[in-house]
């Protein structure tokens, strides 16, 4: 796979393969001993609609300079060793990769809380934005759970 | 050259991605909004009533905010970005 994956902050059109990614973090040390991994997928029903397509558009630079904020801080906040996230931007089909966040620290436990912050995080302050497309036509999503 | 950049939903508002205003060495985010309102009245309604969310230079701003000559400044819609 040619992804770049000596960056752990990747916002980027094409998929990404988890496997690697996994390899790719454990390099960061010898001490990790537990890998917690979210993944987001695009879903076909959303407020009882039927989606066709998602597109997702972000703001350059600023949505990198957050998803690094993120990654510090969850490294400082949780204690864990590194984190990797990785958004997809344009046209994705439904069942495909969307976001892709691996904690990893010496343990389980704070792997677990940084990968869940992290995703909660990610929505809240990082410019992202999604567009569904439904039989009614496009419409862009205003409020996330 | 003040470059104002519209994403998601606000370019659809705004009828546009990007413009630039020259308003000088200094202006503050009110007075740019009266310049936006010239071209796009609904963006402006948006900033006077706090209902959007502006960054300058990458950073989020709070209303009365100081913008420069060759500022960067967005406007930028509820994010929903992740899944």
């Amino acid at each position: 796979m040619s992804t770049a994956l000596e960056s752990n902050i990747r916002i980027q059109r094409e998929d990404f393969v988890i496997t690697d990614e996994i390899e790719a973090i454990k390099k960061a040390s010898r001490n990790i001993g537990g890998i917690v991994t979210f993944l987001g997928t695009g879903r076909e029903l959303s407020k009882g609609e039927n989606i066709s397509q998602l597109n997702f558009e972000h703001y350059p630079k600023m949505a990198e300079k957050k998803l690094e904020e993120i990654r510090q801080q969850a490294i400082k906040d949780y204690g864990i060793i590194e984190m990797s996230i990785i958004h997809r931007i344009g046209e994705i089909e439904i069942g495909e990769n969307i976001v892709l966040i691996v904690a990893a620290g010496e343990h389980r436990k704070e792997a677990f809380k940084a990968c869940e912050w992290a995703i909660t995080e990610l929505k809240r302050i990082t410019p992202i934005w999604k567009r569904e497309t439904t039989s009614t036509g496009e419409v862009w999503v205003q409020d996330t759970p | 050259m003040i470059t104002v950049k519209y994403f998601a939903s606000l370019r659809n508002v705004a009828g546009k991605e990007e413009e630039q205003f020259d308003l000088g060495n200094e202006t503050t985010l009110e007075k740019l909004s009266d310049e936006i309102e010239k071209t796009a009245p609904k963006i402006s309604e948006m900033i006077r009533g706090n209902n959007v969310m502006v960054s300058v230079n990458l950073n989020v701003v709070q209303p009365g905010a100081i913008i420069k000559d060759g500022d960067e400044v967005a406007f930028l819609p509820p994010f929903s970005g992740g899944c």
